[in-house]
C-alpha cells in the first residue's frame, strides 16, 4: 500500500526546511562573488538548482514546482541565455564582441570587474534553471509510470 | 568585424525561438529562415572581405590573439561557411512544411539553430579550446535532434550516437590538454609556431593519434563509423540533410584538415594515413550501401563512402588532390543534402523507407522523381554534373601522385554508387506504380523549391573549377599548402 503523504520522513523534512534557505544563499553569495573567489557562475547555478532538487527530494514534485514551474523555468533559462549574449554584444558599444565596456572599478571590491558579475549572474541563471529542469524531467518518466501502475 | 556574427545570429534565433516559439506557430519559422537566410547574405559577403584581404583576424574583447580568443577568417574558412550555410539555408527552407508533422516544431527550429551556431563557430574560431567549446554545442544538439521523432529506433540510434561522440569528444578533448600542457598556449596560430620551433616529439606524435581517432569519428571514416548508418537514417530528412550533408564534414574533414595542416604539421606517415583510411572509407561504404533496402540507410552508408573520397583527395597532398578533395566536398554537401531531402519528401507523402514498397512514384510525384534523378546522376559522376568533376580530379590527382591502387580504388566505388542508384531509381521512382499510392500528391511548394534549386546548384557548382571561379577554391586550397605557414599568415594580418 502506498502512503498518501508525499515526499520523504518528518527527520528529512524538518532538516530541509532549515537548510534549503541557506543553500540557496550560499549560492547566490558564490555567483556575486564570482570575480573575487572561486566559484562563479556556473559553480553558483549548481549550488541554486541544488537548494530546488533537495526541495523536491524531500517535499515531493509538486512543493517544488509550486515554487518554480516548469514553463516558469524554461523561460528564465532562455532568458538567461539570451542576457549573456546580449552583454557581449553590447561590448560593441566599445567596438568588440565581449569588450568589457563598463567601469572596472577598484579590484577585490564587491562593485568591480566591469561586466563579469553580470556574465555570472546570467550563467547562474541559465545552469541553475537548466540544471533544475533537468531533473524534473528525469524525475518526470518515474511518476508517469507510477500513475499508470 | 562581420566574423562574430556567424555566431551571435544563430545563437540569438536560437534562445529567442526558445523563449516565444510557443506564443505563435509562424514564429520560429520566420525567426529561423531569417537567420539562415542572413547568414547566407554574410558568408557571401566574406568571400568579398576574404579575397581581398587574404586574412581577417578579429580580436574578441579587444585583446591580441596569444592572450585573448581570435577569429580567423581564411581561404579555407571562407569556403567551408559557404557550403555551410548555403545548406542550412535551403534545409531551413524545406522544414518550413516538412516539420509541420511533428509536435513541437519550435523545438527543432532551436536545436537547429543551435547546431548552425556551433558549426559556424567551429569554422570560424582561431583557438583550439574555443574549437572544443563549438564542437560540442554542435554535437550535443545533433544527438537531441536525431532523437527528435523519440520513438524506440530513434532514440536508440540517438543513444548510439552520443556514447561514440562523446567517446570521440574525450580523445579530443585530452589530446588538447596534453596539447596545451606541451605548448602552454590554446591559440592555433601560436600553438603552430611553438610546435614548430620545439620540433617533433613523441607526444605530438601520441597527440595526432588521438585526434585521429577523435576527428575520425566526428567524420565517420572507416573503422569508426558504426554510430552513422543508424544515426543519419533515424533523424527528420532535414536534420539528416544537414547531418550528411555539412555536419560531419565540418566537425570531422574540416577539424582534421586544420589541425593536421595548419597545427601539427603534415607529413608522409600521416598522409598515407589518410589515404588509406579514405579509401578503406569509400569502398566498405559503397559495398555496405549495395544491399540497403530502407531508403534513408543507404545514403548514409554513401556519405561514409564519399567521405572516404574527399579524405583520399586531401591525403594526396598535392595540390591537385586538395582542390579535388575540396570541390568534393562542396559538391557533396549539395547533392547529399538534396538526395535526403528527397527521402524525406517521399517518406513525407508515403510515411515508407523501404524501397522495395514504393515503385514508379515518377508519375505521382515528378518533382521529386527529376531532383531525386539530377542528386543520382551527380553522386555517381556522370558527366554534365558536379560530382562527375570532383571524381575525376581526384582520380587524375592519384595518377598524378603515382598512387595507382588508390586511383583503381575511386573508379570501383564510383561503379558501384552507379550501382545502388540505379536501384534506387528502379523501386522507387521509376516501374509500376504501387496500388496503394495511386492517390498521392506531389509535396507542398516550398518543399519543392528548395529541392529544385538544390539541383539547378548540382549543374551550377561544376562552374566551380572554371577558371572564373577558380581562384575561390585556390584560396581555400592555398591555406592548406600553406601548412604552418598559418602562423605567420595569422600574425601578419594583425600588424
Amino acid at each position: 500500500m502506498k502512503s498518501k503523504e508525499k515526499g520523504m520522513t518528518l527527520i528529512v523534512k524538518t532538516v530541509t526546511r532549515l537548510t534549503v534557505g541557506l543553500i540557496l544563499l550560499y549560492g547566490i553569495y558564490i555567483v556575486l562573488h564570482g570575480h573575487l573567489s572561486p566559484g562563479g557562475g556556473f559553480a553558483g547555478g549548481v549550488i541554486i538548482a541544488l537548494s530546488f532538487i533537495h526541495l523536491m527530494l524531500a517535499f515531493g514534485r509538486e512543493t517544488a514546482l509550486k515554487k518554480l514551474s516548469q514553463a516558469r523555468a524554461s523561460i528564465l533559462e532562455s532568458l538567461g541565455a539570451i542576457m549573456f549574449l546580449s552583454i557581449a554584444v553590447l561590448g560593441f558599444l566599445g567596438g568588440y564582441f565581449f569588450l568589457n565596456f563598463l567601469f572596472k572599478g577598484k579590484p577585490f571590491n564587491l562593485f568591480s570587474a566591469g561586466i563579469i558579475p553580470l556574465c555570472n549572474i546570467a550563467i547562474s541563471l541559465k545552469v541553475g534553471v537548466g540544471l533544475f529542469t533537468i531533473f524534473v524531467v528525469l524525475v518526470l518518466f518515474k511518476i508517469l509510470k507510477e500513475d499508470n501502475e | 568585424m562581420i566574423l562574430p556574427f556567424f555566431v551571435i545570429i544563430p545563437l540569438a534565433c536560437a534562445f529567442l525561438i526558445s523563449l516565444l516559439g510557443k506564443l505563435n506557430k509562424r514564429i520560429s519559422d520566420i525567426f529561423a529562415n531569417l537567420g539562415t537566410f542572413t547568414l547566407l547574405i554574410l558568408s557571401l559577403s566574406a568571400i568579398r572581405y576574404q579575397l581581398f584581404a587574404k586574412v581577417i583576424v578579429y580580436r574578441v574583447g579587444g585583446w591580441p590573439p596569444p592572450i585573448g580568443i581570435s577569429m580567423v577568417l581564411d581561404g579555407l574558412s571562407s569556403f567551408i561557411l559557404m557550403s555551410v550555410n548555403l545548406v542550412s539555408f535551403l534545409v531551413c527552407l524545406y522544414s518550413v512544411s516538412y516539420m509541420n508533422k511533428y509536435t513541437d516544431k519550435y523545438r527543432f527550429h532551436s536545436l537547429f539553430m543551435l547546431m548552425l551556431a556551433g558549426m559556424n563557430g567551429v569554422i570560424v574560431t582561431g583557438d583550439l579550446f574555443n574549437l572544443f567549446v563549438f564542437l560540442e554545442i554542435a554535437s550535443i544538439s545533433s544527438y537531441a535532434l536525431v532523437a527528435f521523432g523519440t520513438e524506440a529506433e530513434e532514440l536508440e540510434a540517438s543513444f548510439k550516437y552520443a556514447i561514440m561522440g562523446s567517446v570521440a569528444s574525450s580523445f579530443i578533448l585530452l589530446g588538447i590538454a596534453l596539447l596545451y600542457s606541451y605548448t602552454s598556449t590554446l591559440n592555433m596560430a601560436d600553438m603552430g609556431s611553438v610546435l614548430l620551433s620545439r620540433g617533433n616529439s613523441l607526444l605530438v606524435n601520441f597527440i595526432s593519434v588521438l585526434f585521429l581517432m577523435g576527428f575520425g569519428l566526428k567524420a565517420a571514416l572507416v573503422p569508426f563509423h558504426a554510430w552513422l548508418p543508424d544515426a543519419h537514417p533515424s533523424a527528420p530528412a532535414s536534420i539528416s540533410a544537414m547531418l550528411s550533408g555539412v555536419l560531419i564534414k565540418v566537425l570531422g574533414v574540416y577539424a582534421l584538415m586544420r589541425i593536421y595542416f595548419n597545427i601539427l604539421g603534415i607529413n608522409n606517415i600521416i598522409l598515407s594515413i589518410f589515404m588509406f583510411l579514405g579509401a578503406a572509407s569509400m569502398l566498405v561504404g559503397v559495398i555496405l550501401a549495395l544491399g540497403q533496402w530502407d531508403f534513408k540507410r543507404l545514403l548514409a552508408y554513401h556519405s561514409i563512402s564519399q567521405i572516404g573520397y574527399i579524405i583520399l583527395g586531401i591525403g594526396l597532398g598535392s595540390p591537385l588532390g586538395i582542390l579535388a578533395g575540396l570541390f568534393h566536398l562542396f559538391n557533396h554537401s549539395i547533392f547529399k543534402s538534396l538526395l535526403f531531402l528527397n527521402s524525406g519528401a517521399v517518406a513525407y507523402r508515403l510515411g515508407t523507407r523501404d524501397l522495395q514498397d514504393m515503385g514508379g512514384l515518377k508519375e505521382r510525384m515528378p518533382t521529386t522523381a527529376n531532383t531525386n534523378l539530377v542528386a543520382s546522376l551527380s553522386i555517381a559522376g556522370i558527366p554534365p554534373f558536379n560530382g562527375f568533376f570532383s571524381k575525376f580530379l581526384i582520380i587524375v590527382a592519384c595518377i598524378q601522385s603515382r598512387q595507382i591502387i588508390y586511383g583503381i580504388c575511386a573508379v570501383i566505388a564510383s561503379i558501384l554508387t552507379l550501382a545502388s542508384f540505379m536501384k534506387v531509381q528502379k523501386y522507387a521512382f521509376f516501374g509500376k506504380l504501387n496500388k496503394k499510392w495511386q492517390d498521392i500528391k506531389e509535396v507542398p511548394g516550398i518543399m519543392q523549391l528548395s529541392m529544385v534549386v538544390l539541383a539547378v546548384l548540382c549543374l551550377v557548382s561544376a562552374l566551380l573549377i572554371t577558371p572564373l571561379f577558380k581562384p575561390y577554391l585556390e584560396s581555400a586550397v592555398n591555406v592548406l599548402l600553406l601548412g604552418r605557414g598559418y602562423n605567420k599568415a595569422v600574425f601578419g594580418a594583425l600588424k
